[in-house]
């Protein structure tokens, strides 16, 4: 099992709980356990909307939408059935959060849904979990278990005269289903081909019903903001950037690990003061913010803070939280090839141009790599994600295009590098360093 | 055809959770799985005939998530991450060491039946990397020497 790192640094809102047995549910009720969701039985729906909006919790999946503004959208009045759905399908490489919080609370996860059922007056929600998080999965049916015999889920929770089920659902195996719509098929029981957009699950999702869409994170981070307040939760993060997030330090660094920081934390403090730095005796190459989709930032530009408005300012995106360091015997080439590989192998094949850019841009990065590229496949790799963004139903094509883009643009010179037949130059230096450091 | 006690247990509740029986189909198409040992023409069948869906409808489902298979595996079936947090830190080096030391390639498996060999996409170990998952178990940090002794540990229960 993961284990758990801490900093300074850190506050502790959605990792308050980790380590301290909370999977227990009389544990976790000795640790503020659904008071959260007790309190919001004595609020009106729209005034959980609100607090929610002005605790400016954005989503944590990736996109930083605000999570208030996403309940807003679903219509008060509907013929069929509301909806929540957890998102915990979390397979961003780099992402490793949502484990932690399931691992270690996953009754918070539970009262988030809980909440947001209240707040869009929904009756059914849905935890789901990537088929590989099988322990995890093991533990929230656990979860869920125990609530219902509590009282706290089923007929008339709490003896409020609302009723509310949850349930578990489990994937297996597909990174493309962490998209929203997708993600609806697949626990429809279908393969994860995302849908058109409008209608927008706020409005037809899950069986055609109203349906909220919020990450594991995100709804973890609900119950703390209606027990402590929404100017509270807003003050600990930036300007509409509320609250702290999880980020998962990974890659070249001392010290790797999942740390609670404050939304808006700085980047180079993340690397060299959290992170410990990088080993070997290495100096830092470059750092992908969050998630193997965001475009790569170079040394330079890592002195900014990591909220949502001032990385996309930078150039990058925050994403889901998954900060990898790379150090300088790393060749880009090739991690761009590896970055590709994953989006190719993960793309549905619904949409032609990610289907084909993916494989096309694999196909020239591993030629490229290996020595047998030409000085205009450069341009072509530029070109070729150029041509895939925005022109896909989801999000993944604009995943695999935009950290291609920066890496062909940044690192210009090491794709000339590997130009004319000449070997990988990092190849050797690297491979003797590449031992964990945690060993 | 017939699952274990617990399978059905599992089985009939999941169905009550959903307006629609096919809801329950990805995740039983795992259970069967981790119970049978693969998806055989038989779990086919059954769970279409359950969840009132043509063979094909199940087929085109299992086809497109990578945990599901048609193939048997071995007992233990080692996934090794080379995604990028990995392959940083010695993911690439630690697939090929499992390569060497099974002597099996990708999606490989041993004649004993016992190890099967997969290099697998993220499995949310990045912050523990280089990561592996025998099975559903986390193995994590790990080292070449490391990797042996997790190699050892699952001969001696898969031949006890």
């Amino acid at each position: 099992m993961a284990f758990l790192v801490s900093h300074p640094d850190e506050v502790r809102v959605i990792s308050k709980r980790f380590g301290q047995g909370a999977t227990d549910i009389d544990r976790y009720l000795q640790l503020d356990g659904y008071k959260a969701v007790r309190k919001a039985f004595t609020m009106k729906p729209d005034d959980l909307i609100n607090e929610v909006k002005n605790s400016a919790l954005r989503g944590r999946g990736g996109a930083g939408f605000s999570t208030g503004m996403k309940w807003s959208f679903v219509p008060k009045q509907s013929a069929k059935p509301k909806y929540v759905l957890c998102n915990g399908d979390e397979s961003e490489p780099g992402t490793c959060k949502d484990r932690l919080i399931f691992e270690h609370d996953p009754h918070a996860v539970i009262e988030g849904v809980m909440i947001a059922a209240l707040a869009v007056e929904s009756h059914h929600g849905y935890i789901y979990i990537r088929g590989e998080y099988r322990y995890l999965s093991v533990i929230m049916q656990k979860a869920i278990r125990d609530a219902y015999a509590k009282g706290f889920l089923g007929k008339n929770i709490f003896g409020s005269g609302y009723d509310l089920d949850i349930y578990w659902h489990g994937g297996a195996g597909a990174y493309e289903v962490g998209e929203e719509s997708a993600l609806m098929e697949s626990l429809e029981g279908k393969r994860g081909i995302p849908r058109i957009r409008p209608p927008f699950p706020a409005v037809v999702g899950l069986w055609g019903g109203p349906t909220v869409i919020n990450n594991a994170e995100t709804l973890a981070a609900v119950p703390p903001i209606i027990l402590g307040g929404s100017d509270w939760y807003a003050k600990l993060g930036t300007p509409k950037n509320g609250g702290t997030r999880l980020f998962c330090l990974a890659g070249n660094l001392n010290k790797p690990g999942v740390y609670e920081l404050p939304m808006g934390y700085n980047l180079k403090k993340m690397i060299y003061e959290v992170g410990g730095g990088i080993p070997n005796g290495r100096s830092l190459k470059a750092v992908v913010p969050g998630g193997s989709s965001t475009p790569v930032m170079l040394p330079e530009e890592i002195d900014v803070a990591m909220d949502f408005d001032a990385v996309a300012k930078a150039g990058s995106q925050l994403g889901s939280g998954g900060v990898t360091v790379l150090d300088d015997a790393a060749c880009i080439v090739k991690f761009a090839l590896r970055t590709m590989k994953f989006y190719r192998h993960e793309s549905c094949g619904w949409c032609i141009p990610c289907r084909e850019g993916t494989d096309w841009l694999e196909k020239t990065l591993i030629r490229f790599h290996s020595g047998g590229g030409v000085e205009k496949d450069i341009d072509n790799m530029y070109y070729l994600a150029e041509n895939m963004l925005g022109k896909t139903f989801c999000p993944l094509g604009d995943a695999a295009a935009m950290p291609t883009m920066a890496f062909v643009k940044k690192f210009r010179k090491e794709f000339e590098d590997h130009l004319h037949g000449k070997p990988c130059p990092f190849e050797k230096a690297g491979a003797a360093e590449r031992q964990p450091v945690l060993a | 055809m017939r699952f274990s006690a617990e399978f059905e247990t599992r089985f009939a509740e999941m169905v009550t959770h959903y307006p629609t029986r096919r809801s329950a189909l990805v995740p039983s198409l795992l259970y069967a799985q981790d119970e049978v040992g693969s998806l055989t023409d038989e779990v086919i069948a059954e769970l279409a005939l359950r969840l009132e869906l043509t063979e094909l409808e199940v087929r085109n489902v299992i086809s497109y998530y990578s945990m599901l298979t048609t193939k048997p595996r071995g007992k233990y079936n080692v996934q090794v991450c080379t995604n990028i947090a990995c392959m940083l830190v010695g993911g690439e080096e630690l697939l090929d060491h499992c390569k060497k030391k099974l002597g099996i390639g990708h999606k490989g498996t041993t004649p004993d039946g016992l190890f099967s060999l997969e290099e697998v996409e993220c499995i949310g170990g990045c912050s523990w990397a280089p990561a592996i998952q025998v099975n559903y178990d986390f193995h994590e940090n790990l080292t070449n020497p490391k990797m042996d002794q997790v190699l050892e540990e699952y001969r001696k229960k898969g031949t006890q």
